[in-house]
This record gives structure tokens, C-alpha cells and sequence, in this order.
């Protein structure tokens, strides 16, 4: 029952006492704009991670050569190996589990203004690769398709560059589709151009590479049988750190190298990375959740200890109030409501303003106007915060109103 | 007249450290419309038995039958619907609301009747006009007189049309005027009917009641007629 009159008297006594009641509310305000604030902080670093992620495929892990760090069967330690076309597949054929393996060749770095046509330049890195390389790492196609298993086959001079080659090679607006590019001397055909939306990637940045036939490459850059590097990808309820192991194996034993030898493959497992990340949002999320529940609470006890000493200084009002023929419950309820009405009001504005602030920070990072949230927390944490609010407020007031209530009209009236 | 308060052999112990045995068998019978005073020296329990009287305190043995309902063991809810519906209230430090003004301390009583806002503000107006305080009802208790504070307590304590008005000491912090004044006030209320029960320490106040009752040491020393209000030719002036 909303019952104007008690609302009306309740208010009388919080704007009684202006500053104290700002100062009570200001702690329960500040608490639940500081929940917010890091609920909304921690989901919001989550999805950016997320969102730059999004193109890898976890059940992934990278390995490349190395140097040996142990002697081994006459061989010196400090011994460079390299990763064969035929390493390739004898994983493919042993290690049981693997969904692709993706052999690369990736030269380090580029020569100057290595892609040209007409006059148009700019220095690009060149990667060789095969077709199955996009189910490891999805590449977002602008115009085109990705390199297929046709061009492999028939050693198809045929390129996907990505979407800054694209800027440097050719005219705003102008169709690639077709249009030969030089690459370190050589022309390929552009085939396919990356959208410009990719997410980091761990050989490089895709936005900035020419991706052209891995047979291809190994012949025209003299690579000979070897690889660079390969990815493989797991498939499901495949451990990616298991096939790791049982690859090491088979290319220690392919190369001479000691089964004990730590540094001689290198690897970049990106289902543990993946892991560690997630336990890091995890972490932080909790530490959100108690550092903004902790200063939440803090606001609601001072709540409740304003409450009591105003119990207290108001002993006499309370018993003035009890010997015109207030019932007990009926000072409970003033007290609880006070507490509530305080809480309540700060509150609700700790959540807008919080609220307010994820928002400005989604706009402020929203570059590409798409409106996608953030750190904008959902509705249902709102709705969920404001009924936490509301029972905290309860609570708050219920120990001071127990107080309230036990107050003797007698002995309230004899206290001067 | 049909009696309104019975006490049969009423005590009352405080247990504050050693046991303070305050009211000692009190025996009393107040009929309706009665204008009694109580007297007797500081600490001979005065304010005790009014309290008891007006269910602010509870005794320890005997009964207490007040409009012939046994006030014992009530629950504070119950205690708080005879305070509010019976009895009437005046305290000889006014106990005004300090934050409320002169109409809103009228008015409370009502309140916890349930009357709604406009109507108890009516109301509460016209007992202040009746006390000739129509001009004062929106001033804080701090900006009025003592005279006018008692006025306005006196108007609270009769807002809800009580049977009884006890009154403890309403002109003890009054000067003799303004005392005057009050006791006319009082009396005027008596004469509509309304028990009244006043504390006092002022025979000149006790004078103008019809009857005083005398207390000594928790018991009652005496009860005596004063319907000829010749109070002093009893000799008690040199009481205290
Ligand atoms: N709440 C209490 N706890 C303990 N003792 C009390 C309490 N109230 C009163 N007393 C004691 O009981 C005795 C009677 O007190 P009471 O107030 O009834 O006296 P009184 O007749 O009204 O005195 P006065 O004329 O000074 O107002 C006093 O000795 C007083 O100290
Ligand atoms: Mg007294």
C-alpha cells in the first residue's frame, strides 16, 4: 500500500538532517557505482580480448625450428635443423588426432618495396601456405577467396593480399580481382583481398601480407623441401598439448636431436595461451566482483551505523512518538523505510551513473559506429544490482529499527 | 459518576542496583470528569503512579483496571492503542517534536489514528485556535514561550478526544502567570468532562483541584475533598 502520509513523514525526518543523509548515501552510492563499474570493466576487457581473437582457432599450437642445446649422436650442441616437407608427413601419417597440419614458409623480412605494379609500391611480408592454413587462422575475405587446393596442385602463380597491400597497390575502389601484382620479381595474380578486419594473427600481421601457393613459394624462393614452421590443429577431445608431444618425438628422432633437449623446437601452444587468458579474465572478474562488493558493503554498514546513532539521538522524538500511541511496528517501519528510502535513491543513481559512464566509454571506443557493447553491463545485472540495493537497504535498517522498537517510552521520556 | 481508575494495592520496585521499593499497596479510585491533584515531596513516587496510570510504565503486583479493562501484561501494541485512543498527555517539559512545527505536534496523535493529512491539519488548527494559538501554528517549539509550548502540548493531549489527561508537573517550568493561565486552561478542559489527573508540587495549583491526594514514602497519606478550593485553610502550605 503506498501510503502518502508515511512517505511524507520519512522524508521529513531524512531532510532533517541534510548532510549526514547525503554522507549515508554518498557511501552506498559510490559502492554500487564501483560494482558497476568493475563488473563492466572486467566483462568489457574480456570482450576486447575475445573480440581480437576471434579468427584463431584455440585447439591450435605453432612449432618451428630451433638450435640444439644438447649434444646428441656426435653431433655438436648449437646445431641448427630444419623442419622437412617429409616431416610433414610422417606426423600426418603417425600422430593420430590432428583435424589439419598447415606447413608455412615465411621469410623473416622483406626486401624494400618488394610488391610493386606500375608505380605503386610497398614492402610486404611474403607467406607460402596451404588451403587448409584458414581453418587454423579463419582469414575475413574482403573480395575473392582464399588460395585452394587446385592452385597447389598446379602451381598457380595466384596471391591473397591483404587489406593494407590492397591501400599501397591499388586505387581507392579499384576491382584487384584478376590484376597482377610483382612480388620479389615475380607477377601473381590477386585472387583474393582480406577485409582489413582480422584479428591478430601469430605470424604476422595479415592486413600486411601476400599469401601465395606454398609449393609455389618453396620453389621460387629455393626453399627446397623445407619448412618454416607448421600449425596443426587438434581435433575435438584432442588434447593440442598431447599431439605437441608425440610430434617433439617424431622430429627428435627424425633430426638427431636428444630426446631431453628443451630448446631445439620451438612452439607456440595457443590452447594454453588461450587458458592462461582465461583464467586471468576469470581472476579479474573476481577481484571486480570483491573489490566492488566490499565497497558496496562498506556503504550499507555505514548505513546501518548512521541509522543507530540516529536511533540513538532521537530516543526522546521516539518516545514522544510512543506514548501518543505509535505502535512499535509502526517506528520499525519508519526506520527500516528510512534506510531504504536513503539506499534506495543512492543507489538507483549509482547504477545510472555507473551505467552512464560504461556507456560514454562504448561510444568513446565505438570507432566504426556499429553501437556493439562493451563494457556496458546487461540489463539483468542491472535489474539483479537494483534488487541487491533494495534488500541491503532492508537489512541496513532492520538492526537500528530492532533498536528503535525496544525503546521504552518511559525511559525514553525521562532522558532529558 | 462511574469510576474510570481502580488500583488495588499497586507496587512498584525499582531494580537499578540495590531494589527501590517506590509504590508501596497503592489503593485509588478516580471517578470520570474528576480533577484530582497529587502531591507530596520529590521521590515519593508522583510520577511513578502517573505513568502507571497512563500505561508509560508497568507495576509489579496488584491490578490496575482502567474504563474497567485490567491494564496488566499488555502487549506494547495494545499499550500503544490505549495511549493513543484513552489517555491524554501533559509533561511538564513539554516534549514537543523539535522538528516539527506547532500544527504537525498537534496533529500526531492522529496520525497514528489513521487520519488522513488535510482532515488531522484541520483539526489540529482548530485546537490551536481554541487555544489561542491560531497565529503560532506554523512556528518550530523553539520559537514559542513555555506558556505557548504547554498550550500546544495541552492541545496534542486533547486532539484525540482522550478520556483522561494526566498531567505531571505542566506548570513546573512555567512562571506563576503563564501557570495561571495553563491551570484556567485546564480547568475549562475538566469542566467539558474530561478526567483529569494533575502532579504537582504547588499548593496553589492543588487548591484549584477537587481533590487532592497526598503520597509519602510510596504510600497514600491522604485523600481529600477540596470541592470549596479552600486549600489552605487545611494547613498544608508548609508541605515540601
Ligand atoms: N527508571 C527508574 N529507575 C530507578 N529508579 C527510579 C526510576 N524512576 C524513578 N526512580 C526512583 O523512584 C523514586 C520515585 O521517583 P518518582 O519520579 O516517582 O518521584 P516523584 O515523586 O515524581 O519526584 P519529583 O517530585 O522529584 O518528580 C525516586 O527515588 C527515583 O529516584
Ligand atoms: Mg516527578
Amino acid at each position: 500500500m503506498f501510503d502518502l502520509d508515511r512517505w511524507h513523514e520519512i522524508f521529513i525526518t531524512i531532510s532533517r538532517n541534510k548532510l549526514r543523509s547525503f554522507l549515508t548515501a554518498f557511501g552506498v552510492f559510490w559502492g554500487i557505482f564501483m560494482l558497476i563499474v568493475l563488473i563492466g570493466g572486467g566483462n568489457g576487457l574480456g570482450n576486447l580480448i575475445s573480440g581480437q581473437v576471434e579468427g584463431i582457432t584455440t585447439n591450435s599450437c605453432y612449432i618451428w625450428n630451433g638450435r640444439t642445446s644438447e649434444a646428441y649422436k656426435g653431433f655438436r650442441k648449437g646445431r641448427w635443423w630444419t623442419v622437412s616437407n617429409r616431416d610433414i608427413e610422417i606426423i600426418k601419417a603417425k600422430v593420430k588426432g590432428i583435424e589439419e597440419i598447415s606447413p608455412l614458409v615465411l621469410p623473416w623480412t622483406p626486401a624494400q618495396d618488394n610488391a610493386v605494379r606500375g608505380e605503386k609500391k610497398g614492402t610486404f611480408s611474403v607467406q607460402g601456405t596451404y588451403p587448409n592454413f584458414n581453418k587454423v587462422y579463419t582469414h575475413k575475405m574482403k573480395f575473392g577467396r582464399y588460395l585452394n587446393d587446385i592452385d597447389l596442385q598446379e602451381h598457380r602463380k595466384v596471391c591473397v593480399i591483404g587489406s593494407r597491400v590492397y591501400e599501397a597497390l591499388f586505387n581507392r575502389g579499384e576491382d584487384p580481382s584478376g590484376k597482377d601484382i610483382r612480388v620479389d620479381g615475380v607477377y601473381y595474380k590477386v585472387i583474393g583481398v582480406g577485409d582489413g578486419n582480422e584479428d591478430m594473427s601469430f605470424n604476422g600481421d595479415p592486413r600486411e601480407t601476400i599469401s601465395i601457393p606454398f609449393t609455389v613459394m618453396q620453389q621460387l624462393y629455393n626453399y627446397g623441401e623445407n619448412v618454416d614452421m607448421f600449425a596443426i590443429m587438434a581435433k575435438p577431445n584432442f588434447a593440442v598439448s598431447e599431439l605437441q608431444e608425440q610430434i617433439e618425438t617424431i622430429l627428435k628422432a627424425n633430426h638427431d636431436i636428444a630426446p631431453y633437449d628443451k630448446q631445439a623446437i620451438n612452439s607456440f601452444n595457443v590452447e594454453a595461451r588461450f587458458q592462461q587468458i582465461g583464467s586471468l579474465l576469470f581472476g579479474v572478474n573476481i577481484l571486480a566482483w570483491i573489490v566492488g562488493f566490499g565497497t558496496l558493503f562498506a556503504g550499507i554498514i555505514g548505513v546501518s551505523n548512521i541509522m543507530m546513532v540516529t536511533v540513538r539521538e532521537r530516543t526522546q522524538e521516539i518516545g514522544i512518538r510512543r506514548a501518543l500511541g505509535a505502535k512499535p511496528s509502526s517506528i520499525m517501519t519508519q526506520i527500516m523505510s528510512e534506510s531504504f528510502i536513503i539506499t534506495a535513491i543512492a543507489g538507483f543513481l549509482g547504477i545510472s551513473f555507473a551505467v552512464l559512464i560504461l556507456q560514454m566509454v562504448d561510444l568513446g571506443l565505438d570507432v566504426s559506429g556499429s553501437g556493439a557493447t562493451v563494457f556496458q553491463i546487461s540489463f539483468i545485472t542491472s535489474v539483479v544490482a537494483a534488487f541487491i540495493i533494495i534488500i541491503l537497504g532492508t537489512l541496513a535498517g532492520l538492526g537500528p529499527a530492532f533498536r528503535a522498537m525496544k525503546i521504552k517510552p518511559i525511559e525514553a521520556l525521562s532522558e532529558e | 459518576m462511574p469510576t474510570i481508575i481502580k488500583l488495588e494495592n499497586i507496587n512498584k520496585t525499582y531494580y537499578n542496583g540495590s531494589p527501590l521499593h517506590v509504590l508501596k499497596g497503592i489503593d485509588l479510585e478516580i471517578h470520570e470528569g474528576e480533577f484530582v491533584s497529587i502531591m507530596g515531596a520529590s521521590g515519593s513516587g508522583k510520577s511513578t503512579l502517573l505513568n502507571i496510570l497512563g500505561i508509560l510504565d508497568n507495576y509489579d503486583t496488584g491490578e490496575y483496571y482502567l474504563n474497567n479493562v485490567l491494564i496488566k501484561n499488555l502487549s506494547e501494541t495494545r499499550a500503544a492503542y490505549f495511549r493513543n485512543k484513552l489517555i491524554g498527555f501533559v509533561f511538564q517539559s513539554f516534549n514537543l517534536i523539535s522538528f516539527k512545527n506547532a500544527l504537525e505536534n498537534v496533529a500526531l496523535p492522529l496520525y497514528y489514528q489513521k487520519t488522513g493529512r488535510k482532515t488531522r491539519n484541520k483539526i489540529a488548527l482548530e485546537y490551536l485556535d481554541r487555544l489561542g494559538l491560531k497565529e503560532w501554528a506554523y512556528h518550530m517549539p523553539n520559537e514559542l514561550s513555555g506558556g505557548q509550548k504547554q498550550r500546544v502540548a495541552i492541545a496534542r493531549a486533547l486532539i484525540s478526544k482522550p478520556q483522561i489527561i494526566l498531567a505531571d508537573e505542566p506548570t513546573g517550568a512555567l512562571d506563576s502567570k503563564t501557570s495561571v493561565e495553563v491551570l484556567d486552561l485546564l480547568k475549562k478542559v475538566n469542566e467539558t468532562g474530561m478526567t483529569m489527573i494533575i502532579v504537582t508540587h504547588e499548593s496553589g495549583i492543588a487548591n484549584q483541584t477537587n481533590k487532592i491526594i497526598r503520597l509519602k514514602d510510596g504510600i497514600i497519606e491522604s485523600i481529600d475533598d477540596n470541592s470549596e478550593h479552600n486549600f489552605s485553610s487545611f494547613g498544608f502550605q508548609n508541605i515540601k
